[in-house]
């Protein structure tokens, strides 16, 4: 039996793929080939930057309003929330058109791809629900109840929690995705925007924009680990407004982005202490990895434009000037 | 739950039993999460507005102001106490204009309230703030601008969420002094609250670096819009009345809306006009979308059919701050909710852009304010550049030194 199917499924299941990659690799120049997306708020836009040359490709106009985007796990898709449209758009790669929509609730404003991309999960600001979307059927599966204004979304590693944040409620909701039910609720400061899981699953972080801190919860215990506070000399402790997320593969370091500061901290996660403000453009909200995470990419709503992060100098390395309000931001290996 | 997924094509079988895992949902995640739910009810004083017919048919004749924002704030409440296990209701007293008002507040009092919103005059909230029962209760005032109430005549148990005038009058001044208009020509209505109103504009004048070049009492009648022609009457009256020596911009104090709309485009001189009404300062106002504040005016929208006032939201802003205590205290009691909401942990997300929380000398929220036009927003104040040694929203109204209500 076991001869039998290691012989059988050789060639398919471990040469194949080798031969694939030895074939992609030699016809895929140069070898860190990757494009960042970012949604344009006001310009109703996705602009393309190429990885390498960092400059911009190419637009596509979508529908009105496009925030939150998300690639999907085979990188072939992007699904975006076109908030004042009231649906997600579906922007084939490939031909980069939007070949259909997908149903959301009214005003979806940032959405999540579940495991093997068989549902996406949507925040409703409008009518305080998280909605579920099966992405190949095209329906909407059900919605889930939560706290006024849901906003972030953060899916765990192994696929089985979704944490929502709710802006007026001010929480964290921890949805267990086998059975679609609110397990638990974690009360954070002002106005939650962001939930990201680490690596590992351990921990969550979530952004509070107007409480000005970063609460870290421990998936197991829900309870909240570090909340961790900034101070940058010469500007007022209300307008530190933490948004974005980023945490390094090997759970390392983080990058939070915090908005009107027009700064984006770096944070030992070992310690939760600050190492260090980089200064980027105006407003920066959002933030990308590139695929060897030699770069965080910023979207910075006020000054249009996108500030690229050399990660292992931690310096400012250069912006690039994209559509009006950036918002969203993806990196496509 | 996993049912809508089968795989039958049949649409309708597919359709109902997605209703009826949407309904099974909904019939059980509206359920509150909590066995046992700290009953917290909030009590609303408001008196009732004199018949009063705006100057324009376009502005709607509002009935239940402030009722309104309460309602929004009791429901984004219950919403999170669901999931804290505490229930928010609003019980509301109407009182007649000129009518006594500690009736009304010792029958919500007799039913177990001790947080009240209070949409009256500064006079009546003392005598309520001022009543033996009230001692052990929290008032919110909702309504009245009136500085004294910030300056004199603080209250331990009264906390203003409503803007003063001295806040209105220095935000708008904040602004032309980054127009750089610096020379006005003042108007004042014949009430004492447009008087006050002007003593608002003429300190925030001389804080900012203004100057009011010429000053007038409006003295003539309410118009009548409706009289065929009426408007021959009006243009006639403006254009004399506004022929001054040259200034940049009117400023109007008639907070009684009795003649304000009639000076736009009627000024014998060709300048913009600004005060209660044309470029006017407010806390809260229908053109208002930043900051997440859209999906807040459409819910408003939705449930009540008309735009939210300052009013509304300074009611929702009381009800909200209450719930936030409640929430990080775990407590409907008057004396555990006080010291919260006075203290340095207490902020509050209120679609403005930056935290707001209350000034400890004189209960005062503190709050950037909008400046508005009928239908857009032209800027929001502080404006860049005028600083504070704490926080510049301190730069809007009376700052601690200044106010006789010292902690």
């Amino acid at each position: 039996m076991l001869f039998k199917t290691s012989q059988n499924g050789f060639l398919d299941s471990f040469l194949q793929p080798i031969i694939g990659s030895i074939l992609f690799v030699l016809l895929s120049t140069p070898v860190s080939a990757y494009t960042i997306y970012v949604s344009s708020e006001k310009d109703n836009k996705i602009t393309v930057i190429d990885g390498d040359s960092l400059k911009v490709v190419d637009e596509v106009s979508v529908g009105e309003r496009p925030r939150g985007i998300a690639l999907s796990n085979d990188g072939k898709t992007l699904y975006i929330c076109t908030s004042d449209a009231d649906h997600i758009e579906v922007l084939d790669l490939q031909t980069m058109k939007v070949t259909h929509t997908l149903p959301s609730g009214p005003d979806p404003e940032l959405l999540v791809i579940g495991p093997q991309d068989k549902y996406l999960y949507a925040a409703n600001e409008d009518d305080n629900m998280v909605t579920m979307v099966d992405i190949e059927k095209r329906v909407k599966v059900t919605e889930i109840q939560v706290g006024v204004e849901p906003e972030g979304m953060g899916i765990s590693p192994d696929g089985k929690w979704l944490v929502n944040t709710s802006e007026t409620t001010n929480m964290a909701h921890f949805i267990n995705l086998q059975n679609m039910k609110v397990e638990d609720n974690v009360l954070v400061d002002q106005r939650p925007r962001v939930a990201q899981f680490s690596n590992d699953g351990k921990q969550v972080w979530v952004s509070s924009e107007i409480g000005g801190t970063v609460s870290v919860i421990d998936t197991q215990s829900r309870k909240i680990l570090k909340k961790i506070k900034f101070k940058i000399p010469g500007i007022h402790k209300d307008l530190i407004q933490p948004v974005g997320i980023k945490i390094t593969d090997d759970g390392k370091q983080a990058f939070i982005a915090l908005g009107p500061a027009a700064r984006v901290a770096v944070i030992d996660t070992s310690s939760f202490e600050i190492e260090k403000y980089l200064l980027v453009g105006q407003r920066v909200w959002n933030l990308a990895f590139s695929p060897d995470e030699k770069f965080v990419f910023t979207t910075n709503g006020v000054s249009n434009d996108v500030s690229v992060i050399d990660v292992g100098r931690l310096k400012v390395k250069k912006s690039i000037r994209v559509g009006r309000l950036p918002w969203g931001i993806v990196v496509r290996q | 739950m996993k049912q809508p997924l089968s795989k039958n094509n049949n649409v309708e079988s597919v359709m109902m039993s997605i209703l009826l895992a949407i309904f099974l949902l909904g019939a059980i995640y509206l359920e509150p999460l909590h066995a046992d739910t700290l009953d917290i009810p909030i009590g609303l004083i408001t008196e009732e507005e004199g018949r009063h017919i705006p100057l324009s048919l376009l502005q709607p004749v509002i009935e239940d102001i402030g009722e309104a924002g309460a309602l929004q704030g009791i429901h984004d409440n219950n919403t999170t106490g669901r999931f804290t296990g505490q229930s928010f209701t609003l019980t509301v007293e109407k009182v007649k204009p000129d009518g006594p008002v500690i009736q009304a507040f010792r029958k919500l009092h007799k039913q177990g309230i001790r947080l009240f919103l209070l949409n009256l005059p500064a006079k009546k909230l003392l005598e309520i703030a001022d009543h033996p029962d009230a001692k052990a209760s929290l008032l919110f005032n909702i309504g009245a601008t009136d500085d004294n109430l910030r300056l004199n005549e603080c209250r331990a148990n009264l906390l203003h969420t409503m803007p003063s005038r001295a806040m209105l009058a220095d935000a708008l001044a904040q602004y032309l002094a980054w127009k750089r208009w610096t020379e006005w020509f003042l108007v004042v209505g014949r009430h004492p609250r447009d008087k006050a109103y002007a003593e608002a504009l003429k300190r925030a004048a001389k804080r900012f670096g203004h100057k009011i070049v010429e000053q007038k009492q409006w003295t003539f009648e309410p118009g009548a819009r409706r009289t065929d022609s009426g408007h021959n009457r009006e243009q006639q009256v403006v254009n004399e009345f506004s022929q001054v020596g040259d200034y940049d911009i009117l400023i109007v104090a008639d907070e009684s809306k009795e003649f304000g709309e009639f000076l736009t485009y009627r000024t014998y001189r060709p300048r913009p006009v600004g005060g209660t009404q044309g470029l006017s300062p407010a806390a809260w106002s229908g053109v208002h979308e930043q900051w997440g504040a859209t999906q807040f005016q459409r819910r408003f929208n939705e449930q009540h059919n008309r735009w939210m006032t300052d009013r509304d939201f300074s009611a929702w802003l009381a009800v909200r701050t209450i719930g936030e205590a409640a929430t990080r205290t775990s407590s409907g009691q008057v004396d555990k909710l006080i010291p919260y909401i006075i203290g340095p942990e207490f902020s509050l997300a209120a679609f403005k852009g930056r935290p707001v929380s209350f000034r400890d000398w004189s209960n005062q929220l503190r709050q950037p304010l909008l400046i508005t036009s009928a239908k857009i927003m032209i800027s929001v104040s502080p404006q860049k550049g005028f600083l504070h040694q704490f926080t510049t929203l301190d730069t809007l109204g009376y700052d601690r030194p200044e106010s006789r209500c010292k902690k």
